[in-house]
C-alpha cells in the first residue's frame, strides 16, 4: 500500500530542474536533414528512443474521435512483411520494447532495445512507421481492445470526472474530446481512416527525436536516416486547432453513482508553457497543491482532517490553452467540506501570498530534486522530447534553476491574482456527493 | 498492440510494492551491522542520486488477529513524529532537500525509502534511523489517519469492483492463513485500531535486527559503512519472538466466486492455482519452472493464450497468466483473461480450461521454453537500467525467503529450466482441486445491456 498514489504523477507533471552533474546534449543532425538530440550513456548496452509528431488527437476528424489512439495501437500489429503475430515475435527474440501513444497534442513512438539488436529493432521501427499492414484480424482485434478500455473506462469514477471536466471546460473545442475515444466513432473507423490519419500525423516536418544511451553521434546519424528518412516530408493538410480558452464555471456537475466514496476535480484556465508567469505558477502551485505531503491541500484536507488519501492540484500546458486541474476523493458526506476547504486554499494563497519559508523550501525541492529525473533512459529520452516540443532550448537545463530561483513571493501573489478564482471553481463530482 | 492484460494485472496487484521485477546481476556488497542489522550496497554511478531504503521483516500477515491492516496503518503512523522530527516534518524535511519519500506495505514486508541527491544521505539516514527507535504518537496524530485509511481503503477497494473481487478471493482461497485478509485491513477493523495497538506493534517489530538496510547509487561502501554505524549501528538489538503465523490447511476443494455488480461494464475471468513460493522451503527448481511456464502460457502477443484466445479465436481482448512467488509463505500462479463485448465467460472459460488441458496432455515444446528463457534473462539488462530497481528486487527477495546470492543467480538457474521440467510442474500445481476461479459481472438486471 503506497502511502500516495498520485505524488509520481504530479512529480512527472512538473518541470524538470538542472541536473548537479552537468549532462551534455549533443544535437546530431543526419546527412538526411533528421535532428535529435542525444545523451550518451555508454555503462549499460541498451538504448531509448523517443520520437514525437506535433499534432496528435487533436487532430482527429470529428466523428472519428480516438482515431489517433487507434493508429497508437495498429502500428506495431504487423508491417512489411510480418503480419502481426511475425512482427511481435521478430520483437520479442530481439528483446526490443516499441510502444506508440496518442496524446493531445503530439503522437509518439518509444522503443527501447539493447545494443547489439540496435540495427534489427530500428528497422523494425521503420517498417511500423512506413509500411503498417492494418490486416483485418488485428484490426477488429484492436477495435474489441479499445471498445473494452471504453467500457471499463466508464466504470471507473476517476475516468468518468476527468472526462466530464474536460467536456465541460472545452465545450467547442477538440480538448473537449476524449483521446481514447468514443465508443459509436471508434465502431465506424476503417483502413482508410488509419492511413488518413497517418498522412496528417506523422511527417519529417514536424518529427522530433530524443535519444538517451550506449550510441555514439556517428552511429546514430544513418539510423535516423534509415528509420525516418522515407517518412513523408511535410504532414497532409490537416484542421487548424485554435487557442482556447475555458468556459465560465457553472454550478458543480453532479454524475450520480452509488459508491462510497465521491471523486471530485476541479479546474480553472491555468497557463501555457511559453507565458512568462509559467515559473512562478509554477513554485505557487507547488506550495499550494503538487507538493505532496509537504502542500498545503495536503495539510489542510489530509493531514489536519484526516478528510481524504488524495488531493492534489497541478498546471497541465496543452499547446493550445492552459489548464490548473486538481482532485480530491472522500467519502461521499464530507465531498462539500472538503471543496469548501480547497476554496479557501485558495482564496486565502490570492488573499495573503506565501511565505518567505514556504517559498525558500519551494524552491530547493523543485531545483534539488531534478537529478531525480535521471533516474532510467526512457525517462531521459522522454524528457528530451518534452524540452523540444515545449521550445526550451537545448541549454534549458543549465538555466532552469535559475529561472526558479529568480520567483519572487510578490510575483506569485500577483499570479495567484491572476489564476486562482475559488468562485470560478470548474467542478465535477462523480458519486453520490453531500452539502455541496 | 494494446497491453490490456498487463494494466488488469497492475489493478489486481494492490498493495504489492512494484511489479517484482526478476533481477539481472546487481552485484550488491551485503554487510552487517554488531546489532544484527543487514546492509546491502549498490553501486550506480551513472547519476548523482541514491535511492535509501529501509525494510522491516514484518507484513500484514503478522497483524494481530481482528487487527487486520495493522501493519499498513503503523507504516502511516510512521510519518506521525518524534521529539526531535514532530509530527508532519519528515516528509517535509525530505522535500526541502530536494528529495521524495513514501512507503509500502504488503504481506511480508513493510519499507520506506527516500530518493535525494547522493550527497544528502546523511540526512536521510539520520531521519529514517531516529524513527526507528524515538516514535512517539499521540491522539491527535493517530485519529485522523484511521479516517484517511478508511478513505485510502474507498479509493482503492470499495469504489473498485474488481478489487472487491480480488479482496474477497483471497480470504476465500487462504483457509487459514492470514494472507486471507487484506493488506488494507477489513473496514470495521479497522475503525477500531488505537493508538496502544499501534506502539504494541511497534515495540514488537521495530528493531535494527529485523531491518534490512539497501541503498543504491552514486555512493561507495566504503562511504555507507561508516554512515550505517554512525546511525543505524547505535541502535541496540531487541530480543523479537518468533514470527509465528498460522499455517494453511491442504486445499481439498475447487472455489467459485462470482461478484455482480451494477458499476460492471467489462466482465473479467481469473483462476488462481494454490502454488508455492520462494519462502515455503520448496524445491527451488519447481519454482524457476513455473516462472517459465506462465512465460510461455502468458507473457505477451506472441504466448500460447494471448494467440489462442484472442487472436485465433477472437474470444477474449486480453488473456495471460503469472507467477511472481513473492511471498514468505505460499502463493498461487494465476491465469485471467477478458471477454469480448458479447462473449459469454463461460465459453471463455471453457477456452481457457481447453488449453491448460492441451497444456497438461501435450506439454510445452524445447522450443518454446528456451524462447522464453532467452526472454526473460534478456530482461534483467533493462532491470540495471534504473536506479531503484535492484533495490527493490533486493528488498522483496531478502524479506521473502530469498539471499542475494539467488537473486544474482537469478539469470542461470533460468537458463537451466528444461521443458522435463517445466511439464512436471505444471502436472504437479495445475490441479482443480487447488484451485480458485473469479468472475467479475454486470448486475443481473443489467445483463444485455450493452457496455
Amino acid at each position: 500500500m503506497i502511502r500516495s498514489l498520485f505524488l509520481a504523477l504530479v512529480l512527472a507533471l512538473g518541470l524538470m530542474a538542472a541536473p548537479a552533474r552537468a549532462v551534455t546534449i549533443e544535437r546530431v543532425t543526419s546527412p538526411g536533414g533528421i535532428e535529435a538530440w542525444l545523451i550518451q550513456d555508454h555503462s549499460i548496452p541498451i538504448l531509448a528512443l523517443e520520437a514525437a509528431w506535433r499534432g496528435g488527437a487533436a487532430l482527429d476528424p470529428e466523428g472519428k474521435v480516438g482515431l489517433a489512439h487507434f493508429l497508437s495501437g495498429m502500428l506495431d500489429e504487423g508491417a512489411g512483411p510480418h503480419d502481426s503475430q511475425a512482427f511481435q515475435t521478430r520483437l520479442e527474440d530481439l528483446s526490443a520494447r516499441l510502444s506508440f501513444e496518442a496524446g493531445r497534442d503530439a503522437f509518439r513512438a518509444r522503443l527501447k532495445t539493447l545494443t547489439e539488436s540496435r540495427g534489427p529493432a530500428f528497422e523494425l521501427l521503420k517498417l511500423a512507421l512506413t509500411q503498417p499492414r492494418f490486416d483485418a484480424e488485428p484490426l477488429e482485434r484492436t477495435r474489441s481492445q479499445i471498445l473494452s478500455s471504453l467500457a471499463r473506462e466508464a466504470e471507473d469514477p476517476d475516468t468518468v470526472a476527468a472526462r466530464a471536466w474536460f467536456a465541460a471546460a472545452f465545450a467547442g473545442h477538440p480538448y473537449a474530446r476524449p483521446s481514447n475515444g468514443r465508443v459509436e466513432d471508434v465502431k465506424g473507423m476503417s483502413v482508410g481512416d488509419l492511413r488518413s490519419a497517418m498522412g496528417r500525423l506523422m511527417a519529417r516536418d514536424n518529427l522530433i527525436v530524443g535519444v538517451v544511451g550506449d550510441i555514439t553521434p556517428e552511429a546514430l546519424k544513418p539510423l535516423l536516416d534509415s528509420t525516418f528518412g522515407t517518412l513523408p516530408a511535410k504532414t497532409a493538410t490537416r484542421p487548424t486547432v485554435s487557442d482556447v480558452r475555458l468556459h465560465k464555471a457553472g454550478a458543480p456537475q453532479v454524475i450520480r453513482k452509488t459508491i462510497p466514496q465521491s471523486v471530485a476535480v476541479f479546474g480553472l484556465p491555468g497557463i501555457k508553457r511559453d507565458d512568462p508567469d509559467w515559473y512562478t505558477a509554477f513554485v505557487m502551485n507547488y506550495i499550494l497543491g503538487g507538493g505532496g505531503f509537504a502542500s498545503r491541500l495536503m495539510v489542510e484536507v489530509r493531514e489536519k482532517r484526516g478528510l481524504a488519501y488524495s488531493v492534489y492540484s497541478y498546471l497541465q500546458p496543452f499547446e493550445h490553452a492552459g489548464v490548473f486541474f486538481g482532485g480530491v476523493s472522500t467519502e461521499n458526506a464530507r465531498v462539500g467540506q472538503s471543496l469548501d476547504l480547497i476554496r479557501e486554499a485558495l482564496k486565502h494563497l490570492r488573499d495573503e501570498g506565501v511565505t518567505a519559508e514556504e517559498l525558500a523550501n519551494a524552491k530547493t525541492y523543485l531545483t534539488g530534486s531534478f537529478p531525480l529525473q535521471f533516474d532510467n533512459s526512457d525517462r531521459m529520452a522522454g524528457l528530451l522530447v518534452t524540452m523540444q516540443i515545449d521550445r526550451l532550448g537545448i541549454d534549458f537545463l543549465k538555466r532552469r534553476n535559475a529561472l526558479i530561483e529568480a520567483v519572487t513571493a510578490k510575483e506569485i501573489r500577483r499570479v495567484a491574482t491572476r489564476l486562482l478564482d475559488p468562485n470560478g471553481l470548474i467542478v465535477v463530482v462523480v458519486g453520490d456527493p453531500k452539502g455541496l | 498492440m494494446f497491453s490490456l492484460a498487463r494494466l488488469l494485472i497492475a489493478a489486481l496487484m494492490l498493495g504489492v510494492a512494484s511489479a517484482p521485477v526478476r533481477a539481472g546481476v546487481f552485484n550488491p556488497v551485503t554487510f552487517e551491522l554488531a546489532n544484527g542489522m543487514t546492509v546491502v550496497v549498490i553501486e550506480n554511478h551513472r547519476a548523482p542520486i541514491v535511492s535509501h531504503m529501509v525494510w522491516y521483516r514484518v507484513g500484514n500477515a503478522d497483524s494481530p488477529i481482528g487487527k487486520s491492516g495493522l501493519a499498513h496503518f503503523f507504516e502511516h503512523l510512521m510519518f506521525k513524529g518524534t521529539p526531535e522530527v514532530p509530527a508532519g516534518q519528515f516528509s517535509k524535511t525530505v522535500a526541502r532537500h530536494g528529495g521524495r519519500d513514501n512507503a509500502f506495505t504488503s504481506q511480508d514486508f513493510t519499507a520506506y525509502f527516500q530518493n535525494v541527491a547522493a550527497d544528502r544521505l546523511e540526512l536521510v539516514m539520520k531521519l529514517e534511523s531516529d524513527r526507528m527507535v524515538n516514535l512517539a504518537l499521540s491522539d491527535e496524530a493517530v485519529r485522523p489517519e484511521i479516517d484517511v485509511v478508511l478513505e485510502e481503503r474507498r479509493s482503492r477497494t470499495d469504489n473498485e469492483p474488481a478489487a472487491l473481487l480480488h479482496e474477497r478471493m483471497d480470504a476465500i482461497f487462504h483457509l487459514t492463513h492470514p494472507y486471507r485478509n487484506p493488506v488494507i485491513g477489513w473496514e470495521h477493523e479497522i475503525r477500531g485500531f488505537t493508538r496502544a495497538d499501534a506502539e504494541a506493534f511497534y515495540r514488537r517489530w521495530y528493531a535494527p535486527n529485523n531491518a534490512i538496510l539497501i541503498v543504491a547509487g552514486d555512493v561507495t561502501v566504503d562511504g555507507v559503512r561508516p554512515l550505517a554505524e554512525k546511525y543505524y549501528g547505535r541502535i541496540p538489538a531487541r530480543a523479537l519472538a518468533p514470527r509465528q503465523r498460522p499455517r494453511e490447511v491442504e486445499s481439498l476443494a475447487a472455489r467459485r466466486v462470482v461478484l455482480r455488480d451494477k458499476a460492471v461494464r467489462q466482465p473479467s475471468w481469473s483462476r488462481d492455482y494454490r502454488a508455492p513460493a520462494f519462502g515455503d522451503g520448496s524445491p527451488k527448481e519447481t519454482l524457476y519452472a513455473l516462472q517459465v511456464l506462465a512465460h510461455v502460457l502468458g507473457s505477451g502477443a506472441t504466448s500460447r493464450l494471448y494467440r489462442a484466445l484472442v487472436v485465433e479465436q477472437a474470444l477474449a481482448v486480453s488473456a495471460g497468466a503469472s507467477y511472481s512467488p513473492d511471498r514468505l509463505d505460499l502463493d498461487a500462479i494465476g491465469f485471467h483473461a477478458t471477454p469480448r463485448p458479447g462473449i459469454d465467460v463461460a465459453r471463455l472459460e471453457a477456452a481457457m480450461e481447453a488449453e491448460i488441458a492441451r497444456l497438461l496432455k501435450d506439454g510445452v515444446t524445447e522450443d518454446e521454453v528456451a524462447r522464453s528463457k532467452k526472454r526473460l534473462v534478456a530482461e534483467t539488462v533493462y532491470a540495471r537500467d534504473s536506479l531503484s530497481r535492484g533495490s527493490y528486487t533486493l528488498g522483496i527477495a531478502l524479506t521473502t525467503g530469498q539471499t542475494v546470492a539467488d537473486v544474482e543467480a537469478w539469470p542461470e538457474r533460468i537458463a537451466q529450466v528444461n521443458a522435463a521440467q517445466v511439464n512436471a510442474a505444471a502436472k504437479a500445481i495445475l490441479r482443480e482441486d487447488r484451485s480458485i476461479t473469479g468472475f467479475l459481472l454486470p448486475a443481473l438486471a443489467d445483463e444485455g445491456a450493452k457496455p
